[in-house]
């Protein structure tokens, strides 16, 4: 265990992973991964390539050029890099490529932000990537090896985000059991691409498709991620077995086996959730957590099985759907929609606004009383 | 034919589609008056012009598109265009 | 080397008969060879060569998006050199895809000194889209985003100089050619391919469908724009005009008047003034590169 700054103990994981490729443009909260990871490569500690890109839209672009050429590739952003990577992040998906990506979670402008919120990972949840979440640091280095294998798995090849909160988590110290390199390589085996370019055996990659084509692509790509929920629960219980962390649950249950109200939630909330349901229940309220650590694919069955018995549950986003809802609370209601159970929405903590106990304690007690779907924690005096 | 991971693939299949199918007009080669200069099958759009015994160059007719390009440009006036028949 | 006799760029793909762009394809990959990993661009050229699965490209071939072409052969370059392989990254993208949308990444990854070859096949105009203007559509050219009309005599603007931009950024070899010189563009793309660092070479092609004219024609159009000046065909060696083609030049009508696109430069009225401004831009690309080849007085 060693006490690191998050962004430096996700450069080591991913350091570990051995990226020959990483292009990256800063951006806050993401520049402690990047320049540590810089540091690394002119240190001779990383063999990898690091191009010192121009925008975030070539960093992913180069990502892919790279990946198309068979090597093994990262990249980190966050917020307006992302979104200008928009483009880019549908096109490596829909071309098969396992490229892992780090998201400090950030706010989207306008108004500009640079604090927390999960707007922007969010927003890109129709773009075919996989996407994590880490409650904490240790969770966030750990999924970034878990991740490159998932994704590289032959049977998926589909790019992943591993998503973890901006300052909250990234820019906060804590313990951290970092593997070794000796461990990680047992792991995760040295890149294979499935295919590449190379002049000894052409192929064409992103060719265009037309509508005889088209719908199927997009299928065989739906299927691909949807398959990916038993490939993490395989490779995460194997991580588990090999260094008794395991991630093989897409959900994970917080005292809710005999809980009545289930709370909802992906990322460093989840920490603030748990000491308030210890709190609950020592006044007696049987309350619990359901973390989503997996939100594409989307563990549906999932969270209808873990929430089964529960009479109600509220759903915390740090997301909004402008104009509708907040987009964990709508899937969680759809994943519920047969069960009959109540499902309310609050959208919380957007751009870095603080979520305290007392803030998820209020929450539990508008949704015993039927109040949600609504913003939560409004100054009042400001509207 | 099950379909390839991310829309890719191998050399070889634009074959199948053979665009001699839009010509209109058609290049015949006049073998006694080409100089064989091999003008014509560097500059064919296709890539379709192909030099066979003794030097001579004559276009492939299952992909030529009739074009006229060769003949425009033939040094010896080698190549008259002619409606295609149908 | 160049091979002339190498295919690597295949029969039965959709470009229209007399395509500027399919022979600058051809002719490129020529000059590259076999040896070569080909980025494209969003454009013409990739969707008449790229329809699932029908790939007219005989070497690996990649296509992403419009604008990232350099940045995705960025990544391909360094990967390869991860890999110790030999392989030569030559980008493939038209003008819209070069001298406007493009323009980002095409900066930094020159900034940066990849070791590719980006060729611009230019066709002066959105071709893809149904002839659009671009930063490459030249001086009154009419395009159907710049009309001539009542009060108009088509596009407004010049050419972007994009050769000297690349020049400026420090590439080793800049060099423009055309399809109408097909020996000189195979040696420029074997010289460029051969030449370590960001190589830019750009490649007139004209188009018939959007230009507006027959598709036998296609050659002799480029070598009019050739032989009045509208185009130079030059070589630039670390920044420095190096070999230029020398003309006896045409006036600039003869080249206008083969094309629909500056029709409304001669019908229903000769537009003289108009017609005069264009002579003046061959007068300054004449001076500019010197591509006068002075007749003996008697």
């Amino acid at each position: 265990m060693e006490i690191t700054e998050g962004s430096h103990a996700v450069a080591e994981a991913v350091r570990l992973c051995r990226p020959q490729v990483i292009a990256a443009y800063p951006i806050t909260p993401q520049t402690h991964i990047v320049e540590a990871l810089a540091d690394m490569v002119a240190n001779c500690k990383l063999d990898a390539d690091y191009i010192t890109v121009d925008s975030e839209f070539s960093a992913l672009s180069a990502c892919l050029g790279a990946s198309a050429a068979g090597s093994r590739t990262y990249s980190a952003t966050t917020s307006q890099g992302l979104a200008l990577m928009f483009e880019v992040c549908f096109n490596v998906a829909g071309m098969r490529l396992p490229i892992v990506m780090s998201i400090t979670n950030r706010a989207l402008g306008a108004p500009l932000s640079i604090w927390n919120d999960q707007q922007d990972s969010i927003s890109l949840r129709d773009s075919g990537w996989i996407q994590f979440y880490a409650e904490d640091n240790q969770e966030a280095t750990d999924l970034h090896i878990i991740a490159y294998r998932v994704a590289e798995d032959f049977s998926i090849l589909l790019p992943a985000f591993v998503c973890f909160d901006g300052f909250i988590l990234s820019h906060t110290y804590e313990p951290i059991d970092i593997l070794s390199q000796e461990d990680v390589d047992k792991f995760l085996p040295k890149f294979t691409p499935y295919q590449r370019l190379d002049a000894a055996d052409p192929i064409s990659f992103g060719m265009y498709a037309t509508p005889d084509y088209y719908l199927e692509f997009r299928y065989e790509t739906d299927c691909a991620l949807k398959r990916a929920k038993g490939v993490i629960q395989k490779v995460g219980k194997e991580f588990g077995t090999m260094f008794g962390r395991d991630y093989s649950a897409l959900v994970e249950g917080y005292r809710l086996d005999d809980a009545e109200t289930a709370i909802v939630a992906m990322g460093s909330i989840c920490g603030t959730v748990k000491d308030a349901i210890d709190e609950m229940r020592d006044a007696g309220k049987k309350v619990g957590l359901l973390k989503i650590r997996v939100f594409r694919p989307f563990p549906d069955d999932e969270i209808a099985q873990a929430l089964s018995k529960v009479q109600r549950v509220a759903v915390l986003d740090k997301d909004i759907s402008l104009g509708s809802k907040g987009a964990v609370a709508l899937e969680v209601r759809d994943a519920l929609y047969k069960t009959g159970i109540p499902v309310k929405g609050y959208i919380l903590g957007l751009g870095g606004r603080d979520v305290r106990k007392k803030d998820i304690k209020e929450i539990v007690s508008l949704v015993e009383k039927g109040i949600g779907d609504q913003f939560f924690g409004l100054r009042k005096e400001l509207l | 034919m099950a379909l390839a991971i991310g829309c890719r693939a191998k050399p070889g299949k634009s074959r199948d589609n053979k665009t001699g199918s839009w010509r209109v007009f058609k290049p015949i080669f006049n073998h006694e008056k080409c100089s064989q200069c091999g003008l014509c099958q560097t500059i064919c759009p296709e890539g379709c012009i192909h030099e066979e015994e003794e030097g001579f160059l004559n276009p492939d007719y299952t992909y030529c598109k009739g074009c006229g390009l060769c003949s425009e440009e033939c040094p010896s006036e080698a190549i008259e265009m002619k409606q295609e028949e149908k | 080397m160049v091979d002339k006799a190498i295919e690597l760029f295949d029969c039965g793909h959709r470009a229209c008969g007399g395509c500027g762009a399919a022979l600058a394809a051809r002719l490129v990959m020529k000059g590259a060879g076999k040896n070569t990993i080909v980025v494209s661009a969003t454009g013409c050229m990739e969707v008449f060569s790229t329809p699932y699965p029908e790939t007219a490209w005989k070497v690996p071939w990649i296509h992403s998006l419009f604008e990232n072409a350099s940045a995705v052969a960025s990544g391909i370059e360094a990967s390869l050199k991860m890999q110790g392989r030999e392989e030569k990254v030559v980008i493939m993208a038209g003008d819209g895809a070069t001298f406007d949308i493009g323009m980002i990444c095409i900066s930094g990854a020159f900034e940066r000194g990849h070791d590719f070859t980006y060729i611009c096949y230019d066709n002066e105009a959105y071709m893809n889209t149904g002839i659009q203007r671009s930063g490459a559509t030249p001086y009154d050219a009419s395009t159907t985003t710049s009309p001539s009309g009542s009060c108009s005599f088509g596009n407004k603007l010049p050419k972007k100089d994009m050769p000297q931009i690349l020049a400026a950024h420090g590439a080793p070899y800049v060099a423009t050619a055309s399809i109408a010189y097909p020996a000189d563009l195979m040696q420029k793309i074997e010289k460029a391919v051969r030449t370590k660092g960001p190589c830019y070479v750009q490649v007139h092609a004209p188009c018939c469908t959007g230009w507006g004219f027959e598709g036998e024609q296609t050659i002799a159009i480029a070598k009019l724009a050739i032989e009045t000046g509208l185009w130079v065909n030059y070589e630039m060696v670390d920044g420095k005009v190096s070999k230029v083609k020398k003309v006896v030049r045409k006036p600039v009508e003869e080249y206008l008047k083969t094309q629909k696109r500056f029709r409304h430069l001669f019908k229903p009225t000769r537009q003289d003034a108009e017609i005069a401004h264009i002579q003046s831009i061959a007068d300054k690309n004449a001076e500019k590169y010197g591509i006068d080849i002075k007749l003996k007085k008697e």
